[in-house]
């Protein structure tokens, strides 16, 4: 893999110097040489770590790959077959249902409680610096502290969400194990792993806002209520624009909370596109290369058009 | 003014030409190591390379200091690696698609198909491997169409744990427990007396198909016909447990290993699982006995082998495989045989180890009788078409146990999905 990056890399400088021929040699041919040098390492590394990657996933999902022609090549080319097998697959309805409820109810609920939390630490309390600290634990915790220790909660017989739930007299509830709840789970633990990013960006914005606004806001009497609705929230637009896009993204692509919790189960009851896609690539005995690359593209291709959403609603700002 | 811009733009450029050539040294100091760690197995002719799914032994263990005896007694170096047995299986695959394989590669069985599928693996009759003394129903997991692909190093497989004093105090005798009627009618006793009745996993992946499989093959039922009349009693068997609460309904979401958590806080009756737990069973504080998993109509029912198979895989340089074969038949002989499944809680591979595993502890007898009844997943000649026949089938007990479809219409279903998998 290595000699091909090394290739690659240099093929832009080739030409780029031939057009540069065409001018009298001068010092000017020496500063491409130069621009060109110190662009060299962040071409090859977008190259092996970006593009190479995308190309590979793309080249998978458009080739009907066996475990054999995996190992010895020679894969035909089966067009966009591998995405019509997704497409008509009985997972794939719920699975795009449930990345779009997964996605949707994280980013609503983590912006509002990071919002929240994020105007409450901005009074400056004592202590505040060091409960914003504890608030950031669930971000520190490797995810596969957290997520199995959501899962040891939630258990439906021993878990301590039941047993706490028990003493008001509600009966014990199938958290991961029943198809209506496991999707709920997961959402809520997600939703909790994800506040601390809200609420740190989100107050990093807040600091941003001038004390001289809410100073003439104060003295033409406005309510906090109107404050906050009147002059934080479109003074923190563009800080919330880029919370949410980057939340939308994580989100997109959780699969690691999801499949310690409850593998995407009990009968798809939790897939998403990204533990789809997995379970397609690794999740059996026999990899289905082909269509595991297709619901990876599918993800790639949404994250983008929210990323282009993105760019264009910036464009149209009011600068 | 002008030569000392001229000095600083040499220097900007011999700094950029010098870092480019240390990213480009990089590049080809990995392509080094790369084809470095490949010559392991085309190059350099003293190192062999070994590659096993027991991450959890390092240098001091038995097991790696076995592998380091039969390289110093063949006559070569040996560079060993643990691999995670779920993340093998594409590494395997990955090293062969770029021609640096190890030379020998110890894979869990029901993998040995997908690798032999994929033509990364040699047969033993071209290895020189003699598997004569194996037990034929070990044996099979590894063969596809007459040729075999490997020699099982042990085998393991499943059956009834259970907790005396749970089942005396419930009045339940566990050898009178011969079928499915007697199981459950021990189950019922032991809920009327206030304590838990059985745990098992049944978890959307091959771990919960691993389990569900006694009890489908001990209804009488096929792979290749999951919505058989036997089948669906075996999946009916399993959710009338859940409903009537003798399992508890965490089954769903258990792995082996959460489910034997579960037995041994002592409030269970039983549980299934599988011989590497012994030795946890005698820290679990309480006194336990093993059966075998009852068949419907009584008998011992056909347990899924677990276990890995020592294989040898495909090499550039055929000359490597004469070494290749006196190490494979090292690690595999009756001496070492013993050792190594002693070391991994395993029962032996041939008749002749057993008996002097039984003769060293008789508590392993039950173990021995189970793994003698036991049939792989890919054998009948299943081969690959049984990953695409396990997954719909833990998808269907899955929709069936959390109450999404009734037994019958999960494996309706299931059975839809994996005729088609397979056509």
């Amino acid at each position: 893999m290595a000699p091909h990056v090394t290739t690659r890399a240099s093929v832009p400088a080739v030409p780029e110097t031939g057009a540069g021929a065409r001018r009298p040699r001068s010092a000017r041919s020496g500063g491409h040489w130069t621009a060109w040098a110190f662009l060299a390492p962040v071409v090859v590394y977008l190259v092996a770590f970006y593009a190479y990657p995308l190309y590979r996933n793309l080249d998978l999902s458009l080739h009907r790959y066996t475990v054999r022609s995996f190992v010895q090549g020679g894969a035909p080319f089966s067009g966009l077959d591998n995405y019509r097998t997704v497409f008509d697959a009985p997972t794939f309805w719920p699975a795009l249902t449930h990345t779009a409820v997964f996605t949707g109810a994280s980013l609503v609920f983590q912006f509002s409680i990071g919002m929240a939390l994020a105007i409450f630490f901005h009074q400056h309390f004592r202590l505040s610096a060091t409960l914003r600290a504890l608030f950031l634990v669930p971000w520190l915790l490797p995810l596969i502290v957290s997520a199995s220790t959501w899962s040891w909660m939630l258990n439906s017989d021993s878990g301590i969400v039941n047993s706490a739930l028990g003493v008001f007299g509600i009966g014990p509830v199938n958290w991961l194990t029943s198809p209506d709840w496991s999707l709920v789970s997961v959402t809520i633990a997600n939703i909790w792993i994800g506040i601390p990013f809200n609420l740190v960006v989100l107050y990093s914005g807040l600091q941003a806002i001038p004390s001289d606004i809410y100073e003439a806001a104060a003295l033409d009497g406005a309510t906090p209520w109107s404050t906050f609705w009147r002059v934080t929230f479109p003074l923190l637009r563009p800080v919330s624009a880029i919370t949410l896009l980057l939340g939308l993204i994580y989100t997109l692509k959780v699969f690691d909370i999801i499949w310690i919790m409850t593998k995407g189960g009990p009968a798809d009851g939790s897939t998403t596109l990204a533990t789809w896609s997995y379970r397609l690539g690794f999740g059996n005995l026999l990899p289905s290369f082909g269509p595991g690359a297709a619901v990876g593209n599918l993800l790639i291709v949404l994250a983008m058009v929210f990323g282009l959403l993105y760019i264009r609603m910036q464009r149209r700002a009011p600068r | 003014m002008i030569s000392s811009n001229v000095t600083r733009r040499r220097v900007r450029t011999v700094a950029a030409v010098t870092l480019t050539a240390c990213l480009a040294a990089a590049c080809s100091s990995t392509t080094g190591s790369s084809t470095s760690s490949g010559a392991g197995s085309s190059g350099s002719n003293g190192t062999y390379t070994i590659w096993d799914p027991y991450p959890q032994f390092d240098d001091s263990a038995d097991w790696v200091k076995l592998l380091q005896k039969c390289g110093t007694d063949t006559g070569v170096a040996i560079k060993r690696t643990g691999y995670d047995t779920t993340d093998l299986t594409n590494k395997a695959l990955l090293a062969a698609q770029q021609g640096n394989s190890p030379d020998v590669l110890i894979v869990d069985n029901p993998v040995v198909s997908t690798l032999a599928d994929a033509g990364v693996l040699t047969t033993t009759e071209e290895m020189k491997v003699d598997t004569s003394a194996v037990e034929p129903n070990l044996l099979a997991a590894g063969q596809i169409d007459g040729k075999t692909y490997g020699i099982p190093i042990g085998a393991n497989t499943l059956a009834l744990y259970y907790n005396k004093e749970v089942l005396t105090a419930a009045g339940v005798d566990a050898a009178q427990i011969k079928d499915w009627a007697s199981l459950t009618a021990a189950l019922e006793k032991v809920k009327a007396a206030g304590k838990k009745g059985i745990t098992f996993s049944a978890i959307g992946t091959e771990e919960g198909s691993f389990q569900f499989l006694p009890w489908f093959w001990g209804a009488g039922a096929n792979l290749t016909q999951l919505d058989s009349a036997q089948g669906i009693s075996a999946l009916q068997l399993w959710s009338d447990w859940l409903k009537n609460g003798y399992a508890p309904n965490s089954v769903i979401n258990n792995t082996q290993t959460t489910s034997w958590q579960e037995f041994a806080t002592g409030q269970f009756a039983f549980a299934e699982n599988g011989t590497w737990q012994l030795a946890n069973a005698e820290k679990a504080g309480f006194e336990y006995g093993i059966i075998p998993i009852p068949s419907s109509s009584g008998g011992t029912a056909p347990a899924p082998t677990g276990g890995e198979f020592v294989t040898a895989p495909v090499q550039t340089d055929t000359g490597r495989y004469a070494t290749s074969q006196k190490l494979i038949s090292c690690l595999t002989n009756a001496d070492n045989a013993y050792t190594t499944d002693t070391t991994l809680s395993y029962i032996a591979a041939t008749d002749a180890v057993q008996a002097k595993q039984v003769a060293g502890n008789p508590d392993l007898k039950v173990w021995v009788e189970a793994v003698k009844a036991a049939k792989g997943r890919t054998s009948d000649n299943l081969g690959t078409k049984y990953p695409k026949i396990s997954e719909p089938m833990w998808t269907g007990f899955q929709a069936a146990l959390s109450g999404a479809k009734s037994p019958q219409d999960a494996f309706t279903a299931a059975q839809a999905t994996a005729a088609a998998a397979t056509k």
